[in-house]
């Protein structure tokens, strides 16, 4: 990270905040949280998930990794706005969106 | 010494843009400020300047050159007026909230419709809220003097600059001026090296990204911050210049205003008119005065307050209008003015005056200080929205 990182993370004050918000990095969207707005979210069931994969490349965000075993992990609420698409992607009924 | 010289007020500003030699001009020709392009693409073409001239197929691409070649690192000019400045309003926004420093000459004139080519303030208000830093000459020595101090302005609090003038009034009427000399401007000017910018050798930036509703207000406040900061800046701008010239130059100019028990607010050439009137109704015996608004934005809210803490009654002279069924412009910072400094002592009221070039006469003027005489001593206000010189 830059030297600018406090002057752009999420709880900077206006007056420390860089000139126009310029950004003196890349990959910067990594530590933006957007899924603040979600309504509903997805939950897993393990033991009805088969690990087929389906539901990994449907996020349209990269809301669901896929670890270094190849297998799926938990979701990563940081970016998951809620869509439900995985649960509709999934065959096994192991996401459900809930509250 | 000064170089004296006749110039319009359009010469003028290309002019100073010749002597300040800027990177970059990205300019589209627009009546009545098509001659600002036009004369210093004569200097580039004579080598006069090693300014990188810009012509393209819009004013929305002119301000697109200006806030890339700006963003790069260099200093950028263009000009305009009316509807041009209008297809420019998008990128305005983007100049000033990149917080770009270039500096825009804008002869002013009316919006259609009716198709008019001619003088009022409808362009520059119509923009007024694009966050740029908006200085208002009333002579072709002021618009000169305005954009040799403009730099300076917009780049220590790193806003936009908008130097505006009368349409044709001031951008085409030939006076006498005194011009500073090059190597003055030069070193009044100085050099722009701000301190982040795209080509800069060593480190990798973005400008204009998304923000998110995390970000977006703060970066908004920030920029709010810099007009706030702008007022000092101006002034003391202002005064350096007077020391080299003689010229001192502030928000605003007070007119007749010591003793004044009514006062009309004003922007642009019509100052001089005013200033006739004023000079005539003194003549008789009459306490009238002047407040001729220079910067628009910042707006000079203390320095208005002040000057009419002792005026009995005034008008603000709108030449333009803001068609929301009760004032223009320049009367509903005057009045949010007075209202926070909970000053509520003088009457005041709104002439809409001058739209499409319609002339602006020392008798209108007067017209205007006999109507304040009148409210000054029975105390009624009477109508408040009122239209100048209109047939009716």
């Amino acid at each position: 990270m830059s030297k600018y990182e406090k002057n752009t993370a999420p709880d900077v004050k206006w007056q420390d905040i860089t000139l126009a918000a310029d950004v003196f990095e890349g990959g910067t969207s990594a530590a933006i949280e957007t899924g603040d707005w979600r309504t509903i979210k997805p939950v897993i069931d393990w033991d009805k998930c088969k690990q087929c994969l389906l539901c990994a490349p449907a996020c349209p965000d990269m809301s669901i990794p896929v670890m270094a075993d190849g297998k799926r992990g938990d979701f990563d609420y940081f970016f998951c706005k809620g869509c439900g698409i995985c649960a509709n992607a999934c065959p096994f009924g192991a996401i459900t969106m809930v509250k | 010494m000064a170089i004296r010289e006749r110039l319009s007020g359009n010469e003028a500003i290309a002019f100073a843009m010749k002597q300040i030699n800027p990177d970059v001009m990205g300019a589209f020709p627009i009546t009545p400020s098509t001659e600002i392009p036009q004369y210093f693409a004569a200097y580039v073409d004579n080598g006069q300047v090693d300014t990188e001239f810009i012509a393209v197929e819009s004013e929305h691409s002119a301000m697109s050159t200006c806030i890339g070649a700006q963003a790069a690192g260099a200093r950028a000019v263009s000009a305009t007026s009316s509807c041009g400045l209008c297809y420019m309003t998008e990128m305005l926004y983007i100049a000033a909230s990149d917080r770009l420093p270039i500096t825009l000459a804008v002869s002013c004139r009316a919006l259609s419709g009716p198709i008019n080519i001619n003088n009022d303030h409808s362009d520059a208000m119509g923009v007024r809220d694009a966050g740029w830093i908006m200085l208002f000459a009333e002579t072709n020595q002021e618009a000169y003097d305005n954009f040799l101090q403009a730099m300076r302005i917009g780049e220590a609090v790193n806003l936009p600059v908008m130097i505006c003038q009368d349409g044709f009034i001031t951008s085409h009427a030939i006076e006498n001026i005194d011009l500073v000399e090059d190597d003055k401007v030069k070193s009044f000017v100085g050099e722009w090296h701000p301190e982040h910018y795209l080509l800069k050798k060593g480190e990798s930036m973005s400008m204009g990204a998304y923000a998110t509703p995390v970000y977006y207000m703060e970066t908004k406040r920030s920029q709010a911050q810099a007009m706030i900061d702008a007022k000092d800046v101006i002034k003391k701008v202002g005064a350096e210049f007077g020391e080299m010239t003689g010229r001192t130059y502030g928000l605003i100019e007070k007119y007749m205003m010591d003793d004044a028990e009514e006062a009309i607010i004003i922007i642009g050439s019509s100052a001089g008119t005013a200033k006739e009137a004023i000079n005539e109704l003194r003549a008789q015996g009459k306490k009238v005065g002047m407040i001729k608004v220079r910067s628009f934005h910042p707006f000079p809210t203390e320095e208005i307050v002040d000057a009419l803490k002792n005026v009995k009654a005034f008008a603000t002279m709108d030449k333009d209008d803001s068609f929301n069924g009760h004032c223009g412009p320049m009367h509903a910072e005057v009045s949010a003015a007075l209202m926070a400094a909970r000053e509520f002592g003088p009457l005041g009221i709104n002439y809409i005056y001058g739209l499409g070039g319609r002339d602006v006469k020392v008798e209108s003027i007067e017209k205007v200080f006999a109507e304040l005489e009148k409210i000054a001593a029975t105390g009624e206000l009477g109508e408040t929205y009122r239209y100048l010189e209109v047939r009716e």
